[in-house]
């Protein structure tokens, strides 16, 4: 019993780092229809920002900080400079640059600190004020990081002027412009946020995937089965999709082996998409002759 | 047009038929049409000589060549011709050449008798996961896929498949020597794929310029207006994702062949990528294009190594810059030459030809 409540509480924590890139990818989902196939491989390249940084000698607060406002900024020039002359590209050309960009980081990053697995730190104690053998210090701190942080996301959508612009630009952008929203940079500050949000998760998570290139594969794969099993067109979805994949993900190694973790995260992905297209809380989509 | 072409208004020869103007075009004295067909037959001639008249390596990278093209071809009669899209083909590969390489290594069956099981078993495979895909349309099937090729690796290397599949050591296979006296093993093996690639592309050829291709054509212009039309969109989308699989399996087979090894890192997601990348540089919709493109992915990689090498002295993580500059070649192919190489070629040949 007590390893089911250890294993639940750790899944919560990964669930946690899911739900971060499944909200990138709805978020960027929402504002261009597409997949981020790169979303991943941006977080672990904002996840390598943060550990030169730390290198250099900086605290790990401030690199956390100075990370989000690089990956912030990062996510607005792709989305200008890459995404906005496709504008009206079709599908198979946002696919090929997606996998460009994934290419390109991943290599990227290989190039840049070469291909070694790093330790990365963890910003929070090594011991917790209590006593409990259930959850890790780190595992906690990066699930209150989180929930904070989707907390502060939900607070700008709801009730910020500027969230309120994006999400008019997202649900009908021939209706904002008209009503006088810049949707071309809305759709960038979208892009900005969810690369701010995906870096947050890869800074999270490299304390215990370990540092390197391909760090974000996995976990990839199971935002994105996070975002469909919570519905595509749902940010709050995915968000619960997120955490409801990684309670599985340690569920469902306890009953067939942790070796086809990523096999359960293609058999949730493709179950979802054939029975339940919208997810949990993601509405229909009707397409018009 | 001058005015001395321009059909006379109000006459009978208005409405006469006229051929297409393409007919008439003309290069090098020839029409376009011969100047194809001479190039095909050069191409043919080159190909069955060349073996004579490079070293054995070439010899092994040009068969690689073959079955890479083969591979790019299949993923090409799925996007190119079909419209869907696949991320995920580095999987299909693998499952030919494990049934390929299990086939050989596990029951002794002889080398030429696994090609078609292993073709026939990813049509069946192909076919099985493209009727979900009618559900999944255009991105939601990238996504499918691309779940399929990271999810591939782990599941060659599943410990209660590791009977078969050998595992993470993956497979040795040997190869016979050349059954011919006058041919060196390696150029027997050219041969031996090269009979496959040419039987696989009159096949695609055939394939997609005959009624199946023009609804394959129709359901990826306006798969609403092909179902009106009368075409059975999901039997056709399924049959083309199960024919594309089973290009993919060929090749794979033909590289667990010819390579004599076969391990779950030899098809990685990576790979899948590689064949993504072959297709748009080649170009889509496109048969020629499969061969540029496969020659892409085989041959520029360890040329642009040697030149990464000669500037940062072999320093093993600098090799990653030459995986940079693919990624930014992609988009640049996409911006600039949205047809790959093979439309550029086309193009030009349009403009030589009056």
């Amino acid at each position: 019993m007590e390893e089911l409540i250890q294993q639940t509480l750790g899944g919560i924590a990964t669930g946690a780092i899911y739900a971060c890139i499944a909200l990138a990818v709805v978020m960027i989902y929402q504002a261009i229809d597409h997949f981020n196939f790169a979303q991943g491989e941006m977080a672990m390249f904002s996840a390598f920002i943060t550990w030169q940084l730390i290198d250099w000698g900086a605290n790990y607060w401030v690199a956390f900080f100075v990370c989000i406002v690089i990956s912030f900024i990062g996510g607005i020039a792709i989305e200008r400079i890459v995404f906005a002359p496709l504008h009206n590209a079709p599908i198979f050309t946002h696919i090929v640059v997606f996998i460009a960009l994934f290419q390109i980081f991943n290599a990227g990053a290989g190039f840049i600190w070469e291909f070694t697995i790093k330790e990365f730190p963890s910003p929070f104690p090594e011991k917790l004020p209590f006593d409990t053998v259930l959850i890790g210090p780190h595992e906690l701190g990066m699930t209150l990081v989180t929930l904070i942080m989707l907390g502060l996301i939900f607070l700008f959508f709801r009730f910020t002027p500027i969230g309120l612009a994006m999400r008019a630009a997202a649900a009908a952008p021939e209706s904002a412009r008209l009503v006088g929203i810049s949707v071309g940079w809305m759709l960038a500050l979208g892009w900005g946020l969810a690369a701010a949000i995906g870096a947050v998760g890869g800074m999270m998570i490299a304390p215990v995937v370990y540092l390197e290139p391909n760090m974000m594969l996995g976990i990839l794969l199971y935002g994105f089965a996070g975002a469909v099993v919570g519905g595509l067109t749902s940010p709050g979805g995915a968000v619960i999709g997120g955490f409801l994949m990684g309670v599985i993900e340690p569920l469902a190694g306890m009953v067939i082996g942790s070796e086809l973790k990523l096999t359960v995260a293609l058999v949730v992905i493709v179950t979802i998409l054939i029975f339940k297209p919208s997810g949990l809380l993601g509405r229909v989509v009707v397409q018009r002759v | 047009m001058t005015a001395s072409t321009m059909p006379k208004t109000g006459t009978k020869t208005d409405w006469a038929p006229r051929p297409n103007p393409e007919f008439s075009l003309r290069i090098f004295g020839v029409t376009l049409a011969q100047f194809r067909r001479a190039s095909i037959i050069v191409a043919v001639v080159v190909a069955l000589l060349v073996p004579f008249a490079v070293e054995d390596f070439a010899v092994f990278q040009m068969t690689q060549l073959i079955y890479l093209s083969i591979a790019v071809l299949g993923l090409n009669l799925l996007t190119g011709f079909n419209g869907q899209f696949s991320l995920g083909h580095s999987a299909f590969m693998a499952l030919g050449a494990y049934t390929a390489g299990i086939m050989m290594a596990q029951w002794e069956v002889a080398y030429y008798w696994t090609i078609v099981p292993a073709g026939l078993i990813c049509f069946v495979a192909g076919f099985l996961f493209g009727l979900p895909a009618l559900r999944l349309e255009g991105l939601y099937l990238a996504l499918a896929t691309f779940a399929l090729a990271i999810a591939a690796p782990q599941l060659l290397k599943y410990k209660h498949f590791e009977h078969y599949t050998g595992g993470v050591q993956g497979l040795d296979l040997f190869k016979e020597d050349s059954p011919i006296a006058f041919l060196s093993t390696d150029q027997w093996w050219y041969y031996f794929c090269l009979f496959f690639g040419v039987l696989l592309i009159v096949a695609a050829w055939n394939l997609v310029r005959g009624r199946t291709g023009r609804a394959m054509i129709a359901i990826r212009d306006n798969p609403i207006a092909a179902s009106t039309m009368g075409i059975n969109t999901s039997v056709y989308k399924a049959t083309t994702f199960g024919v594309s699989g089973l290009y993919c399996g060929v090749a794979g087979a033909l590289s667990a062949i010819v390579v004599e090894f076969i391990a779950p890192e030899s098809f990685t997601f990576i790979h899948a990528i590689l064949l993504l990348i072959a297709m748009v540089i080649g170009g889509l919709a496109s048969i020629p294009a499969a061969i540029i493109g496969g020659a892409f992915i085989l041959y520029v990689p360890t040329f642009s190594e040697a030149v990464v090498d000669a500037f940062f002295g072999g320093d093993p993580s600098s090799k990653a810059l030459v995986w940079v500059s693919f990624g930014v070649v992609m988009v640049v192919v996409v911006y600039l030459m949205p047809m790959g190489f093979a439309g550029f070629i086309r193009w030009n040949l349009r403009k030589l030809a009056r």
